[in-house]
């Protein structure tokens, strides 16, 4: 069979039947890591946003690469994915990285993730590596996405990490506890929680607020040095860069973040010189795409292994800088892989290197006994809540995209109807599983779309300017063509509205044509009736989301998304990184 | 004055140290505020009340430190250094503030040539940070994006 036939069997809903010369890559009882290269093992996940449990996770047919991005990784989707990146070589890889044929491959190929899954995988690798010649490390978004985090403030998934055996995290979502309990949850974790870029501000430092290091003003360790068998490997923390806007500020007031480029450099250097490193590694909640220009900037790292934007990609991207090269890896979200980069390690450098990203498929690797209880008395006193039955899927519920998800569809739905208002507005986050036809939507599933510490909703009057300065606001966070002044998060998702977007537009001018469902245009001077949430400013009012969209499903029953409304696209017609798309192309 | 070594003792000390120095410092500024500067809603304006005809151009040895996104709009970090020698003054103009001339530090030999400061952006806008030596100007710009926040992933 070769690659074109191969790219297609996945887009014929071929896989739920016989496919005769194409076997898994792993079957049950197999060895499922790859053979150890060189002398040291890194094993990296990112962005599970505390899935305890395997799950479903559907990639997304929409995830543009705007100017320098255009067609390059991560920014290729479906068939374009699988034409340009060689080494996914069954259906079930395909599968894995891709949404094509989502459901089928969902069926055929079950659940991904899971950490009792996840923990019997990385013993495998750690194994396989020989002692004391590997690190576990966590890109952090561990603490919060589950109901369970929420209710236990994050402590479940502390626990569940010390348990996987994770020695360096850094964080995101972490920050939306409050201060004092981020940095209580950080001692009860066993490994290291390091931040580069994480500072207390000149009045706090002044207040004399807990910090790691007075002098500094790191609140966190900036990095440390990891020894394995001889080999030291220094790896340095970076949190996400803009906490403080994408998330609400009140919880972490005496904090400042930012990519501070300089200081890394400066960091990097010290570390060069006076630990004699053989390898440098950046622990990255970044982005991909802010790693790529980092990595073009800053000299001295051997390897920046990345998350946040939620990309999992197979293969490493190499970027050329004044001191060498640097790879920028990004390892998926929920769980769904477990990274591994081999590295020949001697004389204080890299001699050699070997990635692989594992797709973590639960019913191909073993649960492991342990953290099975621990999952199972996690989650005890709250199954009743977890497990209530609240409708039905229809249709395939997912999230991930550039601008719209079947279900972010159903919570802009339940705005508008629960609370009575024209139009609504809901986050473009990244995280959020997906759920198939025919199964049950359970307030578990509604929590993975939205449990998070602030899940007020509002309704307001809102001026038709507004709404458009909104849109405008969120789509360049996106499409920016400076990666330094994007944020990661998808386009914000309405309700009640369709519009034109031009992604290669300039800076605020990239929104045009914002109608009602009748087609009417928004009056830019007239007040409409809109309800949200996540109100990263003040506290809302409102009851939280997922109370809302409860009060919806129970009363739907059924839930079917006869169509998705996306906006009117100009000017991206035959972008790598857009294919099946629901909306009009222009 | 309490003696310690951390960071915050050596900070209050030289609180204490500096209340002393606060009086006849802003009597100097408000003897050498340049109102119509201060005051002009143009850039050119301003150039021309701070630097009259003095030739303007840009250079690789202004180092100005800012963040890409603002974490607060209200009170935006800025640092400017510079290699240059014998610096009369530093300047911070933000194009697209009502009234761009956010900052003017005049230096003496006597101290380094690094100044910080908080500045209030009201929207993105390229910040340009000018010094001023021996007769001439120059100048470094970034940008400084300010958005509304929230929505991210």
């Amino acid at each position: 069979m070769d690659r074109r036939e191969f790219v297609g069997l996945l887009s014929k809903a071929s896989v739920a039947g016989m496919l005769p010369g194409v076997s898994g890559w792993a079957m049950a009882g197999e060895k499922l890591q790859p053979p150890m290269f060189g002398n040291t093992r890194i094993l990296h996940f990112t962005d599970c946003h505390a899935q305890l449990l395997p799950v479903y996770f559907r990639e997304p047919n929409v995830n543009l690469g705007i100017g320098p991005a255009y067609g390059k990784l991560p920014h290729i989707v479906g068939k374009n994915l699988l034409k340009k990146i060689p080494e996914i070589k069954t259906l079930r890889e395909a599968h894995a990285y891709t949404y094509l044929d989502f459901t089928a491959a969902a069926e055929k190929f079950g659940k991904v993730g899971g950490f009792a899954h996840l923990k019997t995988l990385i013993d495998q690798c750690r194994g396989e590596a020989g002692a004391g010649r590997s690190i576990l490390i966590d890109g952090g978004d561990t603490w919060q996405g589950s109901g369970t985090a929420l209710w236990t403030r994050g402590k479940d998934m502390v626990e569940a990490c010390n348990m996987l055996g994770v020695d360096v995290m850094t964080g995101h979502w972490e920050f939306t506890y409050q201060d004092n309990e981020i940095l209580e949850n950080a001692k009860l974790f066993n490994g290291e929680f390091v931040a580069q870029n994480i500072k207390a501000s000149e009045d706090a430092l002044f207040d004399g607020i807990e910090v790691y290091d007075e002098d500094s003003g790191h609140v966190f360790k900036p990095y440390v040095i990891k020894e394995m068998q001889g080999k030291r490997v220094a790896v340095i923390g970076q949190a996400f860069p803009y906490t403080p806007i994408a998330n609400p500020k009140r919880f972490i007031p005496d904090w400042t973040f930012g990519i501070q480029e300089d200081d890394l450099q400066e960091l990097v250097d010290d570390i060069r010189s006076s630990e004699k490193p053989d390898a440098v590694l950046l622990l990255s909640h970044n982005g991909m795409d802010v790693d790529l220009k980092l990595a073009s900037r800053v000299s001295g790292i051997d390897a920046i292994m990345g998350g946040h934007t939620h990309d999992g990609m197979p293969v490493p991207v190499v970027v050329e800088n004044p001191g060498g090269k640097t790879l920028v890896t990004n390892a998926g979200s929920n769980g769904k892989y477990l990274a591994v980069l081999d590295l020949d390690l001697g004389n204080g450098k890299v001699n050699g290197f070997k990635y692989s990203l594992l797709p973590v498929f639960s019913n191909i690797i073993p649960a492991d006994a342990a953290m099975t209880a621990y999952i199972a008395k996690v989650r005890q006193p709250y199954l009743a809540k977890l497990n209530e039955k609240l409708a039905t899927a229809e249709n395939l519920l997912y999230r991930r995209g550039n601008f719209n998800g079947t279900f972010d569809q159903v919570i802009c739905d339940s705005l508008t109807n629960v609370l009575d208002a024209q139009f609504s507005f809901s986050p473009g986050f990244r995280w959020g599983t997906s759920v198939l036809p025919g199964e049950a939507i359970t307030m578990d599933r509604l929590l993975d779309q939205t449990c998070m510490t602030y899940p007020e909703t509002y309704v307001r009057n809102m001026k038709g300017e507004q709404i458009k300065a909104i849109l405008e606001d969120v789509c360049d966070n996106l499409f920016n063509q400076d990666p330094y002044r994007q944020q990661g998060g998808d386009m914000v998702r309405v309700g009640g509205l369709t519009y034109t977007c031009e992604p290669n537009g300039a800076s605020l001018n990239r929104i045009s044509e914002i109608r009602d469902l009748n087609g009417k245009l928004i009056d830019a001077n007239k007040d409409y009736r809109v309800a949200g949430w996540a109100t990263v400013g003040s506290k809302s009012p409102g009851e939280p989301i997922w109370d809302v969209v409860a009060t919806y499903l129970r009363d739907k029953k059924t839930i079917k998304v006869e169509k998705l409304i996306e906006p009117k696209l100009k000017g991206v017609a035959g972008n790598p990184g857009l294919a099946d798309y629901q909306g009009e192309i222009v | 004055m309490e003696v310690s070594t951390t960071r915050r003792g050596f900070i209050k000390g030289l609180i204490a140290v500096g209340t002393l120095l606060a009086l006849p410092a802003t009597l100097l500024a408000a003897m050498v505020r340049p109102k119509a500067a201060f005051g002009s809603k143009e850039i050119d304006a301003s150039l021309k009340s701070l630097f009259g005809d003095a030739s303007i151009e840009a250079s690789d040895k202004v180092y100005l430190k800012v963040p890409e996104i603002a974490e607060n709009s209200a009170v935006v970090p800025i640092t400017i250094t510079t290699d240059i020698e014998d610096v009369e003054s530093i300047s911070v103009i933000i194009d697209k503030n009502p009234n761009p001339l956010s900052a003017n530090f005049k230096l003496t030999d006597a101290v380094a040539p690094e100044v910080s400061a908080r500045v209030k952006m009201g929207q993105s806008s390229p910040v340009r940070a000018l010094v001023k030596a021996k007769g001439k100007v120059y100048f470094t710009t970034k940008e400084v994006k300010v958005t509304i926040g929230g929505c991210g992933g």
